[in-house]
């Protein structure tokens, strides 16, 4: 147990010395404007990715609609501080709560079907969320909502990002968590050993979705204008993949994943059609070769190489 | 006598579209129910099919007919191909290993072949100038005639295929139980590659068969098509080939009726309501049966 | 009667027109050793997947300490003190043996959500105690050493125990085994059903074991019911059970 508060100081040390860091990079305009920009969205991606994987990776349900909470995130939040001038913060916690409701809703009856079924039934629920976006006159439909203040920066969502990795990874390594990974590995036994897997899964979701849906927030006021196509379920395959390519079950992973995929289609932003061909063979060549994604179950504070450099006091 | 004129017209172009949905469902019906695969890149082979056609018609000078069995064969051949090369090294692989795989390979075809063929749409070449027939104001025009014809022959050549050729009981009994199929000395690798080939050629004709309905394609134009043939296989009961059909003309109809009463920006999501609501009250579909897992 | 932990009354199950289970009468006493058994498809684990709520009976009542427990789901049943193991075994395999048995411990941890997030409270108490718990239990089954490993990477005989151990953790009042020595040879047999015999005193545990091995059934439970073709054809100790003509026909036929 000290072990494990002893890995949090650690990682929290190194974050802040991180923040730090790539802080003076943006203070000191060492970083272009569009790195910049490719800095929040990692960050965001991170907050995407880790909260999926609590559905996906540690649930074991296969969710593909997360774009459509972030959207919900994305809206409630606009339309709170752009035409209700209301505190970023309290934007933010609004859409992180309304995206969280909206999958506690959804999640009741559809947490029930399986694998493929709950894949595409999510899907489908992703994208009825944009359609019903599109049409909202209100928020101006298909063009977009215009207008939306400049307010997301490196602290927010750096530290916004940290607490959702510290809140999904204590969440995992508690009794909650380890529910919800018997759930994963078994659905049966998991039952059989009194797991209410159906409380269990609706909060895996809900909390997955509450988190996207900050992220959604984070998202859109990084812009001017957003619209309902940024929250196609293209996007819901791209967390996926960031998932996937990380390993399901692993926030260390899913960091790796979303920078992974993010820099990578930042690179190569100038050619479009080359930067999706190259990253359909890497994923093709990833099933193929290493399908448990580049970190499987790992986290990078069980391996050999962290403990090694921050062992003193073993385990327990 | 308006309104009533208005329902049946609607439901003409909804079995028209219903009919290019069934036939994409078809192949997605035929995929999952061999190998349980959600083959993501359906839709794709689709677009490819009605590339194929259009080049077939612009550049060959080809008329419709050939155009047609071209784009079959070639897309079946790719469908085929694509199978060998991305699904068969993941046979024994997690499920989750091979959807992921299918969506890259949906991507793989939507973004070479924006880069070949560019991706702004392409106009199809009229067709039939103004033929039409007209039953008591409901008209039904060239094109409709087209889909319906062509879909009626090919869903009686698959009916005949799968129940009266050695092949096709072969598919089926695949479809049933892939590994005692394999014990009764079913090549199973062959089956599936054959399924593909199938599954494609359909959604290949259903692609050329789209251009002529709506004069334009383009590199995505896949991607709902196929999402709402999945829908309509799931409605039907996936693996199950008539639930394939009619859950395709029960989709397009509804469509239809979406758009032309309420409001044509709520059509894909009357897909999508369907399928939850499917999923929600009737997981195995209209046809499918109930199964529960031994304990 | 005080003394009846469970009792099932006309008990039926019936699977699209097939009677698996029929007119099932039976009951358990506290602290009572008790052996189900009969030839394959005779209906042992549909028994148990009634009893823990995996199916809910057609027709008839099952009272666990005196309380209906039909309709309730199986965690729920979970909750009120049975735990089973299973004949197919299932074990979270991704997992360590450790996490295996802690999983267990769900219902009993007291902390909510807010304290395992943030690492409040009961938190730091709670998980030492499950931790001191759970190892316990290993060195009961001689898991002790293997804890970190993934639970399916032991050998058949330690997974088989570890199911178990696993549903020890639960804290049930009635045990249930679903042929727990299947694939075991016969010497870890006998330290299993030693094992378990040890373990009913220890916890004041009431046991109900399916086994296809007869001898084994007969050497360590106070009372048997023998099932054929969903029905209970026989009930009594094990010298009874051996004796009865109807048992011999159906069950030992070949053997004896």
């Amino acid at each position: 147990m000290k072990y494990l508060r002893k890995n949090d100081c650690i990682m929290l040390g190194f974050a802040i010395v991180l923040f730090a860091v790539l802080q003076g990079l943006i203070t000191g305009r060492v970083l272009s404007s569009f790195w910049q920009l490719n800095l929040l969205i990692v960050g965001i991606n991170i907050i995407m990715a880790v909260s999926l994987n609590l559905i996906n990776g540690y649930t074991g349900q296969f969710s593909l609609g997360h774009a459509g909470f972030m959207a919900v995130g994305a809206y409630v939040g606009i339309v709170l501080t752009t035409n209700f001038h209301l505190p970023f913060a309290v934007a933010l916690l609004a859409g992180g709560v309304a995206a969280g409701f909206l999958g506690f809703l959804i999640g009741i009856p559809t947490l029930r079907l399986r694998g493929d079924y709950l894949a595409i039934a999510t899907l489908g629920l992703g994208e009825i969320i944009r359609v019903v976006i599109m049409n909202i006159d209100y928020v101006g439909g298909a063009a977009g909502f215009k207008g939306i203040p400049h307010h997301t920066n490196f602290a927010w969502v750096f530290f916004l990002m940290l607490f959702a990795l510290f809140f999904i990874k204590n969440f995992v390594n508690s009794n909650h968590g380890r529910a919800c990974l018997a759930i994963r590995e078994n659905e049966i036994a998991a039952e059989s050993m009194g797991v209410n897997t159906t409380k269990f899964k609706v909060m895996a979701f809900t909390i997955g979705a509450a988190f996207a849906g900050v992220a959604g927030g984070l998202f859109a006021h990084c812009f001017y204008l957003v619209s309902p196509n940024s929250f196609t379920f293209m996007q819901s395959f791209n967390y996926l993949i960031m998932v996937v390519m990380g390993g399901l079950g692993s926030i260390t992973g899913s960091i790796a994943g979303a920078f992974v995929v993010t820099f990578i289609s930042a690179a190569l932003a100038s050619w479009p059609e080359f930067r999706m061909i190259i990253y359909a063979l890497a994923l093709i060549l990833l099933m193929f070769y290493r399908p448990q994604g580049l970190f499987g179950y790992m986290e990078v504070t069980n391996m050999g190489i962290f403990r090694k450099i921050f062992k003193k006091g073993g385990r327990n | 006598m308006e309104f009533t004129h208005q329902v049946l017209q609607q439901l003409v172009n909804g079995i028209s579209l219903g009919s290019i949905y069934a036939l994409i469902a078809l192949g997605y019906t035929m995929i999952y129910g061999i190998i349980k695969l959600i083959n993501f890149a359906h839709g794709d082979i689709y677009m490819v099919g009605a590339y194929i056609g259009f080049y077939a018609i612009t550049q060959a000078h080809l008329s419709i007919v050939p155009a047609l069995l071209i784009s079959f064969v070639v897309t079946g051949i790719l469908g085929m191909v694509v199978e060998k090369l991305a699904y068969k090294p993941l046979r024994h692989a997690p499920r989750i290993s091979v959807l992921i795989t299918a969506i890259g390979v949906s991507f793989f075809l939507e973004y070479t072949s924006m880069y070949f063929v560019s991706p702004t749409p392409r106009t199809f070449p009229a067709m039939f100038g103004d033929v039409a027939i007209n039953i008591g104001g409901i008209v039904i025009n060239g094109q409709q005639m087209l889909i319906l014809g062509i879909t009626a022959i090919l869903m009686v050549i698959l009916t005949y295929v799968v129940h009266k050729t050695k092949t096709g009981k072969a598919m089926r009994a695949a479809s049933f139980d892939t590994e005692t199929a394999q014990l009764m000395g079913i090549d199973s690798d062959r089956i599936i590659s054959i399924t593909f080939g199938i599954g494609s050629s359909l959604a290949a004709v259903a692609g050329v068969l789209v251009g002529v309905y709506y004069n334009s394609i383009d590199p995505l134009m896949g991607i709902m098509p196929g999402l709402k043939a999945f829908v309509a296989a799931v409605l039907g009961g996936i693996g199950i080939l008539p639930g394939a059909v009619v859950g395709g003309l029960i989709l397009g109809v509804v469509e239809a009726f979406v758009s032309g009463f309420v409001s044509s920006t709520f059509r894909d999501a009357a897909a999508f309501a369907i399928l939850i609501l499917v999923l929600l009250f009737k997981p195995t579909g209209i046809f499918g049966k109930n199964t529960k897992e031994k304990v | 009667m005080a003394n009846e932990l469970l009792k099932a009354t006309d008990v039926s199950e019936v699977f699209g027109g097939l009677k698996a289970v029929s007119d099932f009468n039976f009951h358990i006493n506290k602290g009572e050793l008790i052996g189900l058994i009969g030839p394959n498809g005779a209906g042992k684990t549909t028994a148990f997947n009634l009893i823990t709520g995996v199916y809910q009976p057609t027709t008839g009542d099952i009272k666990f300490d005196g309380k209906s427990i039909v309709g309730l789901k199986p965690y729920q049943i979970t909750q009120r003190g049975i735990a089973r193991t299973f004949q197919n075994i299932r074990l979270f395999s991704e997992l360590s043996v450790l996490e295996n048995v802690k999983i267990a411990f769900h219902f009993h941890v007291k902390y909510g959500l807010l304290e395992s997030v943030f690492r409040m409270g009961r938190y730091f108490k709670e998980e030492e105690r499950i931790e001191e718990e759970a190892r316990k239990l290993l060195k009961i089954f001689h898991l002790e050493d293997k804890a970190e490993e993934l639970a399916k990477n032991l050998p058949y005989g330690a997974q088989r125990r570890l199911e178990i151990a696993r549903a020890l953790a639960a804290k049930p009042k009635l045990l249930l085994l679903d042929e727990p020595a299947a694939g075991m040879n016969p010497q870890e047999t006998k330290e299993l059903m030693e094992m378990i015999a040890w373990i009913r005193k220890e916890f004041g545990l009431t046991i109900l074991l399916i086994e296809h091995d007869m001898s084994l059934v007969m050497g360590i439970c106070e009372r048997i019911y023998v099932l054929e073709y969903g029905m209970i054809i026989a009930q009594g100790t094990p010298a009874d059970i051996k004796n009865d003509p109807e048992v011999i026909r159906a069950y030992l036929g070949g053997e004896a």
